[in-house]
């Protein structure tokens, strides 16, 4: 091998390290072992695992666990659709092509917006392709009015992009009282950052789960030239007025939970919708539906001619793909469910989060802030007690939820975000509110 | 393609664009030729009216079913008209290139030095 390779022994294939970097000791491993043994001591460091199936979770943050009717499984695991890359020759795969239509219909329509993408990678990044996408809507602002009270993990990783981008983020407080975004603040802003801002950016529902009132937004955002720009929970969309009846400009957020499972945190679905009028600046592409030579319905990638195959330094977004197999998932999801069953799922949700609020109110456990929550809310523990409330709930085989301080400063230490979906039942919402309220309780 | 249907009345650029110089305003567009090799043309991305350009840089963004081309500016100046007729119909520009102009730019500079006449053009095609 060093003779085909042209060299006389494995040190002259590493000389262009310096000698100083090398190793000059043996590797320290452990003795080898048979593909048998490896096998059986992997699976028993697997069996130390807890998956979501072994406990009880109250975890969100827009990462909620739905059912998945066993339909989603079979259509999703079809060959068709799960060895269909990208393709080059997309108008060859029609199937493939129709599918995605469907799926840019349903999310559109979920979001009252006029046009969806043929989705993107996850929520997180959903946020940024919309944040890309504002600054080329106006021109090539830099600067945004982002709520202090959207997902932290968004917000970090929109902060990851923001530095080759040269974006300055102005944060909007929430309102110490409720948590909503601090209109004042954002009035603030939009005057001292007049002429600079490209978007104002905000969630619903927010951080601590309550819905955002959205009503004015983007006239705000429009005077000051900007694009609004909100990240939306799509289920909390099948019961409430979806971002397009109040304007927004761009509508973005996660569709995992949607006949996809929460996994190990993905992969994930992010989805972007717009206005026409935005269309050349959107990330990705779009499918389109039109007639073939013969007059027949046939459908074709569209708007792709922005992406970074063709365009390349001038593209939309580095974004040149989309995340098929997992639109098939939430495509069959929401086509099986429709909107009545959609709303039905999040009635469920909501409820549930209602029964915990009432049990945990009977023991003086109060929500952080007032407002209106959707399926999840944050909660205020006594002080002191969260190392308690983590034991029992080792013991009890339950995730409580996400304590918030964790993730953001600003927040009390035992802040609790707690997410309640229709898979949980009563005697889940019970152990849930009884660990809470004793160890939770006064010390 | 004869010679004869490339007007004589104008410049021509490498990156194929026509150029027509006429009171220091430049009429800009793009050659048959160039419309041609672009396909179908379903949307022009037009530069503002009062907007700086520079010579050799992107004028106008022209967006076929396929793919998507820049229209690059012959000299420095500033935009004083845009053919808006473009907006509801781009594939105008198939149809009559010559006729089909993009944008006029008020020069404020010499033209670029690559430009050719109708034969010169011809001949590098």
């Amino acid at each position: 091998m060093f003779a085909v390779a042209g060299v006389g022994k494995f040190e002259d294939l590493v000389e262009a390290i310096p000698a100083h970097l090398r190793l000059s000791r043996p590797l320290d491993l452990p003795k080898s072992m048979s593909e048998m043994a490896l096998s059986r001591e992997v699976r028993r460091l697997a069996e130390r695992n807890r998956g979501m199936s072994d406990l009880t979770s109250f975890l969100g943050l827009g990462w909620s666990k739905h059912f998945i009717p066993a339909a989603v499984d079979n259509i999703v695991s079809r060959s068709e659709f799960t060895t269909a890359y990208t393709p080059y020759q997309a108008e060859a795969s029609q199937g493939s092509l129709q599918q995605i239509f469907e799926y840019q219909t349903m999310v559109a329509e979920i979001t009252g917006m006029e046009i969806s993408n043929a989705s993107l990678y996850d929520g997180a990044t959903s946020l940024v392709e919309g944040l890309i996408m504002a600054s080329a809507c106006s021109k090539g602002r830099k600067d945004f009015a982002i709520a202090s009270n959207l997902n932290p993990r968004w917000r970090e990783v929109a902060q990851t992009y923001s530095g080759s981008n040269g974006w300055t983020f102005h944060d909007v407080a929430w309102v110490a009282g409720t948590g909503a975004l601090d209109r004042a603040a954002l009035e603030k802003i939009l005057t001292e950052q007049a002429g600079r801002l490209a978007a104002v950016v905000v969630q619903t529902p927010n951080v601590f789960g309550l819905l955002e009132d959205l009503e004015g937004l983007a006239d705000l955002a429009h005077k000051a030239g900007a694009v609004l720009l909100v990240a939306a929970d799509p289920l909390a969309c099948a019961i409430v007025e979806p971002p397009g009846s109040f304007g927004a400009d761009i509508v973005v957020g996660e569709l995992l939970g949607l006949g996809i499972p929460t996994s190990l945190g993905g992969p994930g679905l992010g989805y972007l919708t717009t206005k026409k009028s935005h269309l050349r600046q959107m990330p990705g592409r779009v499918v389109g539906r039109t007639l073939d030579a013969e007059g027949t319905r046939a459908y074709c990638l569209t708007a792709q001619t922005r992406e970074q195959h063709i365009r390349r330094d001038k593209a939309t977004s580095n974004i040149c793909s989309n995340q098929g197999l997992m639109t098939v998932a939430a495509s069959v999801y929401l086509a099986l469910q429709g909107p009545q069953g959609l709303a039905e799922v999040a009635e469920h949700c909501a409820a549930r989060l209602a029964y915990v609020r009432d049990g945990l109110g009977g023991a003086k456990i109060h929500p952080l802030f007032p407002g209106t929550p959707f399926q999840e809310q944050a909660f205020l523990l006594p002080p002191g007690s969260r190392a308690r409330v983590e034991a029992a709930c080792r013991t009890a085989r339950l995730l409580p939820g996400i304590w918030l301080s964790d993730l953001m400063p600003g927040v009390p230490t035992e802040s609790l975000l707690v997410c309640a979906s229709e898979t949980h039942s009563r005697q889940d919402l019970d152990l849930l509110v009884s660990i809470l309220s004793s160890a939770g309780g006064a010390a | 393609m004869s010679d004869s249907t490339i007007p004589k009345d104008r410049q021509y650029a490498p990156s194929h664009e026509w150029v027509k110089v006429e009171n220091g305003v430049a009429t800009v567009g793009i050659t048959d030729h160039a419309q041609h090799e672009l396909g179908d043309i379903v949307f022009v991305e037009l530069p503002e009216v009062g907007q700086k350009v520079e010579q050799g840089k992107g004028l106008a963004v022209i967006e076929a079913v396929k793919t998507v081309a820049d229209v690059y500016s012959p000299a420095d100046g500033e935009v004083v008209e845009v053919n808006t007729t473009l907006a509801d119909d781009a594939a105008t520009i198939n149809r009559d290139a010559y006729g089909a102009w993009i944008a006029k730019v008020k020069l404020a500079g010499p033209l670029s030095a690559e430009l050719m006449d109708a034969s010169a053009y011809q001949a590098q095609l």
